[in-house]
């Protein structure tokens, strides 16, 4: 059917424990995402069948729906009226989604890219091996072994470089005669996307020990990456050989009308369509339980890295372990003997599915999804970077980007929106805590739009993009985002109570907000969703808004369910040590932002 | 809706279960289908190939890669003994000879002419898998390994650390609420799984390893005390491979939780017997939790029912014994009183489905029914 043609559209994403389903109709002009079902993925034992949860979840949209889509067990199409669909499609993270390990020569160059790729390919990247990363070679041979991951993709050489340094990694990786994850009978997929003159030696090691398979140089010269062949390549095997080892996915395969793409590689896709066709900078994160995503696309270069143990219930001990449980506090506008809240957050970890029922509860789960993002971005922020030393070109088609000497492509100035998902920001008793968990983790400089995704659409979206571009993005926006608002914050530090910046609001019914903000306070305005405001910012002497200090700056402010936020706290923020003040500050800013029930103040 | 699914933990006095025992890589199943077995009898073993140690031999010799086979005095296949040449080049003075020697004892598996790297790999490694249950071999998968089902009294722990133990029952305390202190410890609990009550802590951990206590089972632990017996702070609960001395089991959580009356009362019920436990944990899909089993000398077919999923969580329904696994009822059982199927506000302002419980005290209270466990029988 003609892409224009789809009028009804089916999506699943198989999560490691729900498997998601949602329907997109076109109404009028205009793609809508008019119903959603679910139901527990059901790749394990008893039933280790995936389609028996993609049904159950099917089923629940067509009780909801009012529309036939099933058949017994097959999905019907194209639609008619009330029944079927045209187009099913579907997304997999399910029994643990795509885990690889990645090899390279140098571990800042061919190492560094392919560790881009398996991530931009929406895989855990398992280990990073290469000649100079520091380890025996023994213990090399010994890692791979110990590993077994899903894949194993191999670079090294510029095309005409080195063949011996790439030789020497494919003979520890046949010494070590790696196993794969799943399955003891079959033979591990490694792709070999470096030097092509050492094409042949590779074969010959390898060709025999693994299931081998051939790319297209990803770093074919030093001052050009070349990811995307070999992350199509990640894509074709995961379907030919990952996923086929998983119970039932042979027949979900057949039921596609289009590739079934891993979980996180479809939410990059609908972030770098969004940002392609918006042009701007955009810092997606989502944030589960055991894993932490964040994505990136700046001036067109996108990137993605997921902190594999930063989440919020299996992970959560580990965000306390990485990130100490003095980071945790500083958030915590309440005392709390050590000893008890490692207690409370071990007992999230061991019982992973429950919830906070007490305000006290919520605001320690706050405090750590405060650090998790924190701490993921800080991971993103290494791997995002320029090629080293040289100029680059990264992604797709027209995305490009020129920079020197491997400097972090994160900008936190030029950044346009943030994109909250996950169930602590999607499902956060009021949107203003989703809103201010981002701001404090990731502390936004100047004019900065922030969004949460309502309930987790975007890998469905990201695999439509692939099929019909329009109708993702239309949804996207529409159904998928909420918009919570715009923070405005100034660069810089000073003394509390006095001034920071003045501002001057300028609606379209020419009504004028203007006021001056003290340092160490935030505030919020009203400014509704769809509602754009003229801004001018005036910082005082020591501030900053990205345009020198002290230099006023002209914008527009867009709304959204919690309005304009103007953030005084200075960057970076800082919170009082002593644990008197810190309640006492933290009080403040939670009575301002109006951010818990007031009971409970 | 009539019933919410939420599993708890399986306390049951007779039961079926089974349990997969696994190779690593194929090998060979020495066991039959319908054979009896005992929790040591081996059922599988296989050759773990030796460790690879890469000698870059040209560089040593200072020659190029497409001359090495000429300077090798070992060829491939061949064994060596460690610190035995494998190389060495042919100055005309002696006193200029170098010479490799092997770094470890085992065979030459490699020699590149490329990299000029030589492979030496140490003897392969004789795995032997144990049942580790009493029971009969059910299955066999050829090359792979068995399942192994076994008539129990069968515990699951919330958490665990430390692998794979067979001793015999001993309670140490009185009461299930009493803390297990080093006191309790005595040196006839050498080679025993050791029930406690409320908690265990540091001083205890360590007198259990000193007398050789196989495995601790006890309500709750501090985390602060975990972190010192693992020497990190545990991020993740994947557990079972830790080498402490002893298996450590939970079965209610961290802190001071009196361990259930019912665990407490069966466990004091088989003291004497042999049992099987492991503190293996994994909370993530496929969740596996840590585990206590007594093999049945004395079989009642009708009493036992067989341990499957469809057998498993069946729902919470009007009438049930819940546990409440969150705050701020942290740790106490209640009787389920009503189930809303309507969304309801709680303190925290979200919207969830909840139950309403009668605690023990008799007030009435609402509960998130995420935040509740069955009491699985």
């Amino acid at each position: 059917m003609n892409p224009q043609d789809l009028r009804v559209i089916l999506a699943t994403d198989c999560g490691s424990t729900t498997t998601k389903a949602i329907l997109i109709q076109k109404l009028g002009d205009e793609y809508r995402q008019t119903h959603r079902g679910e139901a527990p993925t059901t790749v394990e034992a008893p039933f280790e069948d995936v389609t028996r949860g993609v049904l159950n979840a099917i089923q629940e949209v067509e009780e909801l729906s009012g529309r036939k889509i099933l058949d017994g067990e097959r999905i019907i199409t194209p639609a008619n009226g009330s029944t079927g669909v045209d187009i099913y499609i579907s997304t997999s993270s399910a029994g643990g989604g795509l885990q690889i390990m990645v090899a390279g020569v140098v571990k800042s160059m061919s190492a560094e890219s392919a560790q881009r790729c398996a991530l931009g390919a929406g895989a855990i990247v398992m280990d990073t091996l290469a000649s100079n990363d520091g380890r025996p070679s023994y213990e090399k041979i010994e890692r791979i072994r110990q590993l077994r991951p899903d894949m194993l993709l191999l670079a090294g050489g510029t095309d005409g470089g080195t063949v011996s340094h790439v030789v020497e990694i494919a003979e520890y990786i046949a010494a070590a005669d790696p196993k794969p994850r799943l399955g003891l009978d079959y033979q591990l997929p490694v792709i070999f996307a470096g030097n092509k003159e050492a094409r042949s030696q590779v074969q010959r090691l390898l060709g025999d020990k693994t299931a081998l398979s051939i790319a297209e140089n990803i770093r074919p010269v030093l001052e050009r990456e070349n990811l995307l062949p070999a992350r199509h390549r990640i894509h074709d095997l995961f379907l030919e050989h990952v996923m086929a080892q998983a119970p039932g996915y042979k027949k979900l395969i057949s039921w596609a009308g289009a590739p079934i793409i891993p979980t996180p590689a479809a939410v990059g896709m609908i972030i770098e369509t969004v940002a392609r066709r918006e042009r701007i900078n955009v810092i997606g994160v989502d944030i589960g339980g055991a894993t932490t995503d964040v994505f990136s696309v700046f001036h067109g270069a996108f990137n993605r890295t997921v902190s594999a143990n930063l989440g919020m219930s299996y992970s959560i001990a580990n965000v306390v372990a990485e990130a100490g449980l003095d980071n945790i506090r500083r958030w915590l506008p309440f005392a709390f003997d050590e000893q008890t809240l490692r207690n409370q957050i071990k007992n999230k970890m061991i019982r992973p599915t429950t919830i906070p029922q007490t305000a006290t509860d919520l605001q320690v789960e706050q405090a750590i999804a405060r650090e998790a993002l924190r701490l993921a971005l800080d991971q993103h922020k290494e791997l995002a970077v320029g090629l080293k030393g040289v100029q680059q070109e990264r992604s797709v088609s027209d995305a490009f980007t020129q920079t020197t000497s491997g400097e972090s492509l994160i900008d936190m100035l030029a950044l346009d929106l943030i994109i909250g998902s996950g169930g602590i920001l999607s499902h956060a008793p009021r949107r203003v805590q989703s809103m201010l968990m981002m701001i404090d983790a990731y502390a936004p400089l100047g004019i900065t739009q922030l969004a949460v995704d309502s309930i987790f659409m975007m890998p469905h979206l990201g695999v439509l993009s692939t099929v019909h571009e329009q109708a993702a993005t239309e949804v996207f926006v529409k159904d998928c985002l909420v918009p919570l608002g715009t923070c405005v914050a100034p660069i810089g530090t000073g003394k509390s109570g006095e001034p920071c910046f003045s501002y001057r609001l300028l609606f379209p019914d020419e009504r004028v907000i203007a006021d001056t903000i003290a340092y160490g306070g935030i505030h919020v305005l009203p400014l509704a969703t769809d509602q754009e405001a003229g801004i001018e910012l005036a910082p005082a002497r020591g501030f900053d808004f990205g345009t020198g200090k002290g230099k006023k700056l002209v914008s527009k402010v867009k709304g959204g369910v919690v309005g304009l936020v103007l953030d005084a706290r200075g960057r970076p923020i800082t919170v009082a040590g002593d644990e008197e003040a810190r309640v006492e500050q933290l009080q403040a800013w939670a009575r301002a932002m109006e951010l818990y029930p007031r009971t409970e103040d | 809706m009539a019933h919410a699914y939420t599993p708890g933990l399986r306390v049951t006095s007779d039961i079926v279960i089974r349990r997969r025992r696994l190779l690593p890589i194929l090998g060979e199943v020495v066991v039959t289908q319908g054979e009896p077995v005992t929790a040591v009898t081996e059922v599988a073993r296989t050759a773990l190939p030796g460790k690879v140690y890469p000698v870059n031999v040209v560089n040593q010799l200072s020659i190029t890669p497409d001359e090495i086979l000429s300077y090798m005095r070992k060829r491939e296949g061949e064994t060596i003994t460690k610190d035995e040449p494998i190389a060495e080049n042919k100055p005309f003075l002696k006193w200029f000879q170098v010479q490799v020697r092997a770094p470890i004892t085992g065979t030459i598996e490699n020699i590149s002419h490329v990299t000029g790297q030589v492979f030496l790999r140490e003897p392969p490694t004789l795995i032997r898998l144990a049942a580790y249950i009493d029971g009969t071999i059910v299955e066999v998968m050829p090359q792979q390994g068995v399942v192994v089902e076994s008539r129990c009294a069968f515990i699951q722990g919330i958490f665990g650390v430390g692998g794979e133990m067979v001793g015999t029952l001993a309670v140490a305390v009185q009461r299930p609420d009493e803390e297990l202190t080093a006191a309790h410890l005595k040196p006839e609990h050498n080679g025993q799984i050791l029930i406690g009550g409320s908690l265990a802590q540091k001083e205890t951990f360590a007198r259990a390893r000193e007398l050789g206590v196989r495995a601790l089972v006890v309500g709750g632990v501090h985390d602060r005390d975990l972190k010192e017996l693992l020497g990190y702070d545990l991020g993740v609960a994947i557990t079972g491979t830790e080498r402490i001395g002893f298996t450590l089991i939970i079965t209610e959580g961290f802190g001071t939780i009196p361990m259930a009356k019912r665990t407490f009362d069966l466990l004091s019920a088989k003291v004497g017997q042999k049992a099987s436990c492991s503190g293996a944990t994994q909370i993530r899909a496929g969740v596996i939790r840590p585990e206590v089993i007594i093999p049945l000398s004395q079989i009642n077919d009708a009493q036992s029912s067989v341990l499957s999923p469809q057998s498993l969580g069946e729902g919470v329904r009007v009438g049930d014994t819940i546990r409440v696994i969150r705050e701020p009822y942290f740790g106490i059982l209640a009787r389920v009183k009503d189930l809303p199927p309507e969304l309801q506000r709680i303190p925290t302002e979200s919207e969830a489905r909840v139950l309403v419980a009668t605690l023990p005290d008799g007030q009435d209270v609402v509960i998130p029914r995420a935040n509740v466990e069955m009491i699985e029988e």
